[in-house]
């Protein structure tokens, strides 16, 4: 058995990490730590996962989120979607193996994936909105979140989702406050059959590697670990029986990057950040780029607009 | 469970059928992931449905509910077939070579000596051949055709893959490949492990289900070893514990029975209790019975049980029916022959069947009292909810109370797990406003009953008044003074049989275990399963040592479990004839010459030779039962039945309908849909799911965001039939009741093809009602039939008729 | 939503971001006193632990329950969060959707507080007092009992049963409080006694 997550303190305890531990940080430059904190991974083993939900218990219940109570709309994915208030989510795929005409139930735990080049991140325009520590933990900082929903644009996995009550973006932590006083996230904690363990990025891959061995030896010849380098890798992963078809896990990325937009907003800010004017240009210029809703209104963009002096697109 | 939920690390492989446990018992399934990655372990699930169970399976077989007789006497014949026995285990440790009495036989369905109109057996012949010495006679060589093994093979011999196919739908190769998996597990050093719940007892034939799955594992050498068992999922977190207390009508704690009112007196009570050995060298643990009795007598009533009044053995209530489960009580109150019920921390408008006639039967009481923490259907069960409990309370004159009570949180004591490990839990948190324990409650009613019949006088007081009720505060006795009175103590010196001037107890002290109990009347003890549990060792449910030597999974030092801190029930047949291990890396206890001793308590006389002395010491055989003498009620071999209602008829009885013996109210059975009815074609089950737990969560926000609206499952071939779309509104009836609900269309249920002819089912899974966080909604139970097993009436949940049809939704 | 506000609080927003950004560059990027507060402080400090079982399945898991005040020395005890038991060989600090949200069971809405009655053709509960309600709950099984009980049978059999009157017991409650059940049912002599095994 893995390791498990130990029980929580009750003590006070100095955290682990923190500021001084920053390696990137939205719309804002930092001085690196000169030693990177052991980097840490959660693992999901999508084949050992039974789909019960204790994870979504568990993280509503360590993050005091309040989801509301939906309806059933003929399929076991509740919430139908992640929320503000639910940062993880069992998406259920009913999946007919064509090579062996079984049935498969591939059940996805969905949620923040902890990009090593985390899109929000850089696409994020207000400062120190979202960090990244030297373990590898993305988080958002709510009271620098201007809830703008480009880090919704930014991310590759359709992550992060803007709360309507408190107008700031949300998202998985990895339970930062747990990993800061030596315990594990709440969701790997409760996880009944180890489909979520947590642990260094190194033990991930080893454990990742022993599940894959055991999958091909149970006729699985396509396991594989999911920690798509696109993104610089993930701090979250997955084990997956078909990793040659990762999108048959409910459309989880094949070949996840950063809009190259974003990257290109990056580039804007760069050069043009000086100015005050280079910010707003640029965040339009994005804004016409990205195609599909958005979370800024297209009031905001009109008073974006005239700060830019740009004239309307179509 | 035979075993413990962390022994199902060591098995070889799962199987789950007539359960769910990834679903039901997540945490305990964690096991089964365990044994998968750890040892390489295999897992199969039979069931209706791919479930949750069925996402991490290696293999599934589909099969249709109330067919698993049919299934498992199949596996059971391709083994004996295809030479898959243990025959070590099966010739030393069965009743294989025991010979049956002439006479008994079995024919188009039924066994010698049934009546039809009394829907029973005269089960005369259904007996061994007793020998002159006074013993049962065998054949070691299995040649006699009379001896259980014969008579087995013979009777399992139609249930061939063929046969299977057609009776249960579960397509011959899948069946096959079930079969050759499980036969793999008839080496001594490959086991396998059964894990079921209520898909097993939930029909009218439960018990057998739960045999035929026994007597496998017995073919296979399955029981009493490391990673095998029976191993049965109770449902809630004490009903291991509320039964071993024997809160049921026809027990006494420990498994011991309430007297018939045939048994006049003490002495003809213990005259069919004596369990004289059908073997010689037998233990026939049951020959203690006696200082079980008298000693639990003792604990109910003190100083007022004298051996002159056979230890109060009249104020025992006498039964004059078997029982009177859940099912004969509504029955009784729509009759209109009760006057009260009192509800603990259940809720039977939602749990029981039929809610129509059991809403009609709490309406007839004069009082009603129920006793939970949360709010229930039942307590509200005459408030109007619309369509979803359309009554009007102004014709009801049911008086009810309604009484809080603290929940785990707030409240001190133990529970019995599946493993049948008793854990002590303490209580951390305020009760909310009122809110009482349940021992409280239990207390002031039980003082105010006495106080009124001492001031009163009234119908025999004696039982009531006379009742050991020396707590320190009688109002409300604390865990520990209960719990060190199920353990029992000596009220005078007990002095040790082999030399009478020693004192081996003294008087006043804790008993250290049953083997102290007398049956004179110097010892108490509430449930002699139990003792052990609190001894002057101190309180060993609240033992938190987690050591487990070369981890076996056995984890002796932590909590206490029944009997005597047994992990593993019939754990001596882990070892051969000699008493070696049969699998070497497996060991558990094994013989030294002198005595047994290893992992685990050993489950047999410490010094108890291996060749003389059977395994199965509470059998008078000494050995465990193919054949099984006098318990069941419907046969001593298990047979197929179809349901009560079933889809199609019985393939291998054609006229016989339900389990023959099964009990059926008058007018219960006109409310049964017949067989292949066209009327109500569709064959539907019940079931949990995992966001919830029975009609509790419901009331919890969170298992509410998780699941929060009723619907029932059905395949997508049954959805494009009756044009039904996934998330739609469909109706659902039955000859009982009829329900709404939203439909989830999935490739998870398929039809199945049984004698050529497609089965459609429909799942309905429960948790819903008219109180609590989660949307309203309506249980299965507004449709299941009012019957039960024939042996211990379980309600047959799990396989009833249904039809369905899309409807327009509720206007929003 | 708000549109005005949000507007608002956009643009407010990007005039504080733009200068973030300028600052930033500039090397005035000194990290805001915001900042810090990424990380929550975490919640359970000083809190008192108690050990408890789930009430649930009978996996029996093992939970640590976490209070702002102590039971044990006698203070009011309010339970802030509940989660699985490392130690526990069974559960191993793993809970289930169901065990994993048990502080919602502890303080869910419809957590019963008060006895009440619902009077005979009533279509409402009402408030009671413990002792009213105890009272009159004996006195109606006395009633009852009195009126029903079979001391022989038609043969004479003595048989002491009261089959008017029955009880149907929990399935969570402890043993102990099993027993004290058992105890005072079998004495009344009631016969119609069930658990709820069979569902």
């Amino acid at each position: 058995m893995f390791p498990p997550v130990p029980n929580p303190t009750t003590q006070p305890t100095p955290p682990k990490f923190g500021d001084q531990d920053l390696i990137r940080r939205s719309a804002s430059n930092v001085t690196p730590p000169a030693q990177r904190q052991t980097e840490v991974a959660k693992l999901i083993d999508v084949s050992k996962c039974i789909g019960c939900k204790a994870c979504q218990s568990a993280c509503i219940e360590w993050n005091d989120t309040h989801p509301e109570i939906g309806i059933n709309t003929g399929v076991y994915d509740n919430p139908h979607d992640l929320t503000p208030d639910m940062f993880t989510l069992m998406r259920f795929t009913e999946w007919e193996n064509p090579e062996t005409n079984n049935l498969e139930w591939l059940i996805r735990k969905d949620g923040c994936m902890h990009c090593e080049d985390p899109g929000c991140l850089k696409a994020c325009p207000a400062p120190g909105a979202i960090v990244q520590y030297s373990n590898g933990i993305v988080d958002f900082i709510h009271e620098n979140c201007i809830g703008c929903g480009y880090c919704i644009k930014g991310c590759p996995f359709n992550i992060p989702r803007i709360s309507q009550v408190t107008h700031t973006a949300y998202k998985c932590t990895l339970c930062s406050d747990r990993i800061a006083v030596g315990q594990g996230p709440a969701c790997a904690k409760a996880c009944p059959t180890q489909a979520i363990v947590f642990g260094t990025k190194d033990e991930m891959k080893e454990h990742a590697a022993g599940r894959i061995t055991d999958l091909k030896s149970r006729g699985f010849a396509n396991a594989g670990l999911y920690d798509p380098q696109g993104v610089g890798g993930t701090h979250v992963m997955y084990v997956l029986h078909h990793a040659d078809k990762p999108e048959i896990y409910a459309g989880l990325p094949n070949n996840p990057r950063i809009s190259p937009i974003v990257e290109a907003w990056k580039g804007v800010t760069k050069y043009a950040g000086l100015a005050v004017i280079g910010f707003a240009a640029a965040a339009g210029f994005m804004h016409y780029l990205v195609a599909g809703p958005n979370r800024v209104s297209e009031e905001d963009e009109e008073a974006a607009e005239k700060l830019t002096g740009e004239e309307p697109r179509p | 469970m035979t075993n413990s939920w962390t022994d199902i690390r060591n098995t070889d492989l799962v199987v789950i059928m007539g359960g769910n446990a990834a679903e039901a018992h997540p945490c305990g399934f964690k096991w089964v992931t365990e044994a998968k990655a750890n040892r390489g372990a295999k897992l199969i699930v039979v069931d209706p449905r791919f479930t949750r169970s069925a996402s991490v399976a290696d293999f599934y077989a589909p099969i249709r509910q109330g067919s698993d007789i049919a299934f498992l006497l199949g596996v059971m014949n391709y083994c004996i077939k295809n030479d898959k026995v243990q025959w070590d285990y099966v010739k030393a440790f069965t009743n294989a070579a025991f010979i049956v009495k002439d006479g008994f036989e079995y024919k188009d369905g039924l066994f010698t000596g049934y009546d039809e109109t009394k829907r029973d057996y005269d089960k005369s012949t259904w007996n061994y051949v007793i020998g002159d010495d006074g013993y049962a006679v065998v054949d070691d060589t299995l040649t006699n055709p009379r001896c259980v093994w014969n008579l087995l093979k013979a009777h399992i011999s139609i249930y061939t893959p063929e046969m299977v196919e057609r009776i249960c739908g579960t397509p011959k190769e899948k069946f096959l490949k079930v079969a050759e998996m499980i036969s793999e597990c008839s080496t001594p050093t490959k086991t396998m492990t059964s894990m079921y719940a209520l898909g097993w007892t939930q029909h009218s034939k439960g018990s057998q289900n739960i045999r035929s799955m026994a007597m496998l594992q017995l073919v296979l050498g399955n029981i009493g070893v490391r990673g095998g068992g029976m191993n049965a999922l109770r449902g809630h977190s004490n009903i291991q514990g509320l039964t071993d207390v024997g809160l049921m009508s026809n027990l006494l704690p420990g498994y011991m029975t309430l007297p018939n009112e045939k048994e006049v007196d003490f002495d003809s009570y213990m005259s069919t209790r004596g369990f004289k050995p059908l073997r010689p060298n037998q233990t026939s643990y049951w020959q203690n019975y006696k200082k079980f009795f008298v000693s639990f007598l003792k604990t109910m009533w003190g100083a007022a049980a004298t051996p002159e009044n056979h230890f109060a053995y009249d104020w025992l209530p006498k039964l004059d029916v078997p029982g009177y489960d859940v099912l004969r009580a509504f029955e009784l109150m729509n009759q209109g022959k009760m006057t009260g019920y009192i509800c603990q921390g259940f809720n039977p408008l939602l749990a029981a069947p039929n809610r129509t006639k059991l809403t009609a039967s709490l309406s007839k009481l004069k009082f009603l009292v129920t006793m939970d923490p949360l709010d229930t259907e039942t307590s509200r069960f005459w408030e109007n909810h619309g369509e979803f409990n359309d009554v009007d309370p102004s014709q009801i004159q049911t008086e009810v109370y309604q009484l809080p009570s603290t929940c785990f949180a707030e409240d001190e004591g133990s529970l019995t797990n599946s493993g049948r490990w008793l854990q002590w839990h303490w209580p951390g948190g305020t009760a909310p406003g009122e809110a009482k324990t349940d021992n409280w409650i239990m207390a002031q009613i039980y003082t105010r009953l006495r106080d009124l019949y001492r001031k009163e006088g009234g119908a025999f007081p004696d039982p009531i008044v006379n009742l050991d009720w020396s707590y320190a505060d009688p109002g409300e006795p604390t865990a520990e003074e209960l719990a060190k009175e199920l353990n029992g103590k000596a009220l005078t010196p007990l002095m040790d049989p082999t030399d009478p001037t020693k004192v081996v107890v003294e008087a006043g002290k804790l008993v250290p275990s049953f083997a102290a109990l007398r049956d004179d009347g110097s010892t108490t003890s509430g449930c002699w399963i139990y003792s052990g549990c609190f001894n002057e060792n101190g309180n060993n449910m609240a033992r938190r040592d987690t050591s487990d030597p070369d981890e076996t999974g056995a984890y002796s030092k932590w909590a206490f479990s029944w009997p005597v801190n047994r992990r593993i029930l019939y754990n001596r047949a882990s070892a051969d004839l000699n008493g070696k291990a049969w699998d070497p890396s497996r060991k558990l206890i094994e013989w030294d010459g002198q005595k047994w001793s290893g992992y685990d308590v050993p489950d047999i006389a410490p010094t108890a030779k291996p060749q003389d002395v059977g395994p199965f010491i509470m059998n008078a055989e000494g050995v465990s039962r193919l054949f099984v003498v006098g318990m069941m009620r419907d046969g001593p071999f298990p047979s197929h039945y179809e349901p009560f209602e079933s889809p199609v008829t019985n393939l291998i009885a054609p006229k016989i309908r339900g389990n023959p013996v099964a009990r059926v109210f008058k007018g219960d059975f006109a409310q049964f849909a017949e067989p292949a009815s066209q009327e109500f074609p569709y064959a539907a089950t019940s079931y949990r799911l995992t966001e919830h737990f029975h009609y509790w969560t419901k009331h919890v926000w969170v298992n509410a965001v998780l699941q929060p609206e009723f619907f029932v499952e059905i395949s997508e071939e049954l959805a494009k039939e009756k044009g039904i779309v996934k998330g739609g509104w469909v109706r659902v009836w039955s000859k009982r009741g009829s329900i709404k609900a939203k439909a989830v269309v999935t490739k998870r249920i398929k039809p199945l093809i049984c004698d050529g002819k497609p089965v459609h089912v429909v799942g309905i899974p429960l948790h819903w009602g008219f109180t609590g966080a989660a949307k309203k909604g309506f249980g299965p139970n507004s449709l299941t039939p009012f019957v039960g097993d024939a042996n211990i009436e379980t309600p047959e949940y799990k396989a009833f008729l249904v039809n369905i049809e899309p409807i327009a939704g509720p206007v929003a | 939503m708000n549109m005005e506000l949000s507007r608002r609080q956009f643009l407010a927003a990007t005039g504080a971001g733009v200068a973030g950004t300028a600052l930033g560059a500039f090397g005035f990027g000194e990290i805001e006193a915001a900042h810090a507060e990424a990380i929550r402080a975490f919640k359970l400090v000083n809190t008192t632990e108690t050990r408890n079982t789930c009430p649930y399945c009978s996996v029996a898991c093992g939970i640590i329950m976490y209070s702002k005040g102590d039971l044990k020395k006698g203070e009011k005890a309010e339970i802030v969060h509940i989660e699985g038991d490392t130690d526990h060989p069974t559960n191993r600090g793993t809970l289930c959707p169901k065990g994993a949200a048990l502080l919602d069971f502890v303080k869910a809405e419809t957590r019963l507080k008060y006895p009440m009655v619902r009077k005979p053709g009533s279509d409402k509960f009402e408030r009671i007092s413990w002792n009213d309600a105890l009272d009159r709950i004996a006195r109606l099984m006395k009633d009852d009992r009195d009126g029903n009980f079979v001391q022989k049978n038609n043969d004479g059999v003595t048989v002491n049963r009261w089959t008017t009157t029955g009880f149907l017991a929990a399935s969570a409650t402890t043993n102990e409080t099993a027993f004290a059940t058992y105890k005072v049912v079998r004495s009344a002599g009631m016969l119609v006694f069930d658990n709820q095994a069979r569902v």
